[in-house]
């Protein structure tokens, strides 16, 4: 399993080598530059900047060299662990991204322990209490979860909390602690305020491996080695979660893989509905302002983690089912 | 009424011993939405402590749910609706008497008394033993806890008792297979391995449902041989469940006809072999190619199939099928199983006119 392990990192690299090339394509597709959209931007506003400005900005920048040395320019700085300066905030990128991509990462992990605590005891109920009243009141909330948006979810719950008990849910802090340092009484802050964007979050994904739990321990029950351990005596609920659970949440453990970047894409309108200080909001404003450097950066971070959250999946799994070390060590 | 056995058949082994278990006009229905299907109607047979007892029929005969009844593992929609299921632990009996009856039927299903009982005094050799083992543990993790759930002992000492039962089946290197998964063993070590975990708390009656149909004929010899070996040993009965009347052949003492969830006759193996009544069990015999059976003509087979379990034929369940019926009778009433020979009950009307339930 090390050896797996060591593999797949040293695989890492290359991954990262195509994934930079791909999304640096992709942010130099749309015509014309972070300038012309800038200079777009500030006509927009009525005021305008003469073309020896613009030209020298572009030279600053570099941007009127071909695209390769700019990619050059880029990964090099990246290598060299500098993540580059925003074009459009005139920061450091580190910096911008920084604490946003911490309370995304606070947040997608808290929903996701959110999802698999609601969604695999459901599963588990359903599945062994087929066709009882409360498998059918699941069923139909999981369809209901699954159908509604979770913007459209933020917003009803935003107005019910606003509504009944006159508190605006907006954010991931309180107004004090928004630009405060580090501290337990801003992590409490924190606390107090993920939860609803946690549940925002997480109903959709709880819904769908609700019903994959269900769908999947339904096949185990009827397995023989889930009845030769009811034959050994077992007492029903220690057999279930021992024997058919744990095969029956391998497809679970999978999807820990494409979390992490879906719900950082997925969250994106939630983010905004919401006031989150998340990095999605980022991403959609560098993207629309041509922020290339702000935006590939960004989108190589999102690679990094889809990549390591496979690799963390995979590593689960082999633990969980000791035939996978076998195919693929 | 159920159908008691005779007097004669129940002392056959001795005066004063009495069945470790007895099933007595035991029916176990499913009840689903096109209509209740009778898997189990109305079985009786007694099983005498260290016998090993056959039981045959075809596939869909209700077998296997006869013997998922004695288990109590019965899944919705099937529930045992009538009979008793009479277990005695201790049969013999110290002060002569006989042992305290506990009918299985009255029990909680997973209660803990019955959850005592099973797996730890009747335990089950299952159908395939390929996909009886959870794939993500160890064998031995998994007999270990048979061990552990039966007998208060420690996890070293139950490992050792797991390993002294895996030596005891014929598992070559007991002490590196005890760490194996199920699917890094042959399929007669897998066979093997599952006898272990059914005898590792000793249990005094073995319920061995078709347990050599998955495996190949040199393997099931193998395992035949075993099986009668570690019943001399440690004297527990066996209910042994197979459509193979070969099989039923080398290991029976005693077998069970059953045919549509009805017992068609019962007796001593010789008996059922060589001197067959019932009309059924005789067709089930000529089908069976033996040393005189002439090369290159087609075996007779048994005429017609089996009728669809929601609709069994009114009167005896095998008189569409049977050369002998009696037209106006056999299939209007459904006959008794009443002894006709001493040993040897039969339910057909070619011997008796007796009708079930007056």
């Amino acid at each position: 399993m090390h050896w797996f392990i060591i593999k797949r990192l040293l695989l890492l690299p290359f991954l990262l080598l195509i994934f930079s090339i791909v999304s640096f394509a992709l942010i130099q597709a749309p015509p014309g530059d972070f300038l012309t959209s800038y200079v777009a931007e500030l006509a927009a506003g009525g005021t305008s900047i003469d073309q020896a400005e613009i030209e020298a900005l572009r030279t600053r920048y570099g941007l009127d060299q071909p695209i390769y040395v700019q990619y050059g320019r880029w990964v090099g700085n990246l290598l060299r662990g500098d993540l580059g300066v925003s074009l459009e905030w005139r920061r450091p990128n580190s910096e911008l991204i920084g604490e946003r991509l911490v309370l995304t990462l606070i947040l997608t992990t808290f929903s996701l322990l959110f999802t698999w605590a609601v969604a695999i005891p459901i599963g588990i109920f359903s599945a062994t209490r087929q066709y009882s009243l409360l498998d059918y009141v699941f069923t139909i909330l999981n369809y209901i979860g699954l159908a509604t948006p979770n913007f459209m979810l933020a917003l009803v719950l935003m107005w019910v909390a606003f509504d009944k008990f006159g508190v605006t849910v907006t954010g991931l802090f309180s107004p004090q602690y928004l630009d405060a340092a580090w501290s337990w009484a801003r992590v409490g802050d924190l606390l107090s305020h993920i939860w609803l964007p946690m549940i925002v979050l997480g109903v959709a994904g709880t819904a769908q491996i609700a019903r994959v739990v269900r769908a999947n321990l339904l096949d185990e029950l009827s397995k023989p080695y889930t009845e030769m351990a009811r034959a050994k005596g077992l007492p029903e609920w220690r057999l279930v979660i021992k024997y058919p659970t744990r095969v029956a949440i391998a497809p679970v453990v999978s999807t820990l893989g494409w979390y992490f970047p879906q719900l950082l894409s997925g969250g994106l309108v939630v983010s905004v509905v919401m006031s989150l200080p998340t990095i999605g909001p980022l991403l959609l404003r560098a993207l629309v302002g041509q922020d290339m450097y702000l935006a590939g950066t960004i989108i190589l971070i999102f690679c990094m983690l889809a990549v390591l959250g496979a690799l963390v999946s995979d590593i689960l799994l082999v633990v969980l089912d000791p035939r996978i070390k076998l195919e693929s060590a | 009424m159920p159908q008691t056995p005779t007097a004669t058949e129940a002392t056959r082994k001795g005066a004063d011993r009495r069945p470790l278990l007895s099933v007595r006009g035991l029916k176990t229905y499913f009840e689903l939405d096109e209509g209740t299907v009778r898997a189990v109607d109305g079985v009786s047979f007694d099983v005498m402590p260290g016998e090993v007892l056959g039981i045959v029929g075809e596939s869909g005969c209700g077998k296997s749910i006869t013997m998922k009844s004695i288990l109590r593992l019965v899944a919705k929609p099937g529930r045992i609706v009538g009979g008793e299921i009479l277990y005695r632990p201790d049969p013999v009996g110290r002060a002569g008497g006989g042992g305290a009856e506990i009918d299985l039927t009255k029990l909680r299903k997973d209660g803990r008394r019955m959850r005592n009982i099973r797996g730890g005094e009747i335990a089950l050799i299952p159908q395939e033993p390929m996909a009886s083992f959870s794939p993500l543990h160890t064998i031995g993790e998994q007999i270990i806890e048979a061990i552990r759930l039966h007998q208060d002992v420690s996890k070293k000492e139950a490992r050792a008792m797991a390993i002294e039962r895996l030596r005891e089946v014929g598992v070559p290197s007991p002490e590196q297979r005890v760490g194996a998964y199920s699917w890094q063993l042959s399929g007669g070590l897998r066979q093997r391995a599952i006898i272990a975990m059914a005898l590792s708390c000793h249990p005094k009656l073995l319920v061995a449902d078709e347990p050599t149909t998955a495996i190949d004929v040199t393997t099931q010899a193998q395992v035949l041989a075993l099986l009668r070996e570690l019943q001399a040993e440690h004297g527990s009965s066996i209910i042994f469940i197979t459509h193979d009347l070969g099989v039923i052949a080398q290991v029976a003492d005693r077998v069970v006809v059953m045919y549509l969830g009805r017992v068609m006759e019962r007796g001593p193996v010789d008996d059922i072999f060589h001197a067959p009544k019932h009309p059924y069990t005789k067709a089930l015999l000529r089908s069976v190619p033996n040393m005189d059976t002439e090369p290159r003509v087609a075996l007779p087979t048994v005429e017609g199939s089996i009728p669809h379990p929601l609709h069994k034929p009114t009167g005896c369940p095998f008189h569409p099928r049977c050369p002998d019926a009696i037209p106006g009778l056999c299939d209007v009433k459904v006959p008794a199983l009443r002894p006709v020979d001493s040993d040897q009950p039969v339910a057909c009307f070619l011997y008796h006119r007796e009708v079930e339930g007056e």
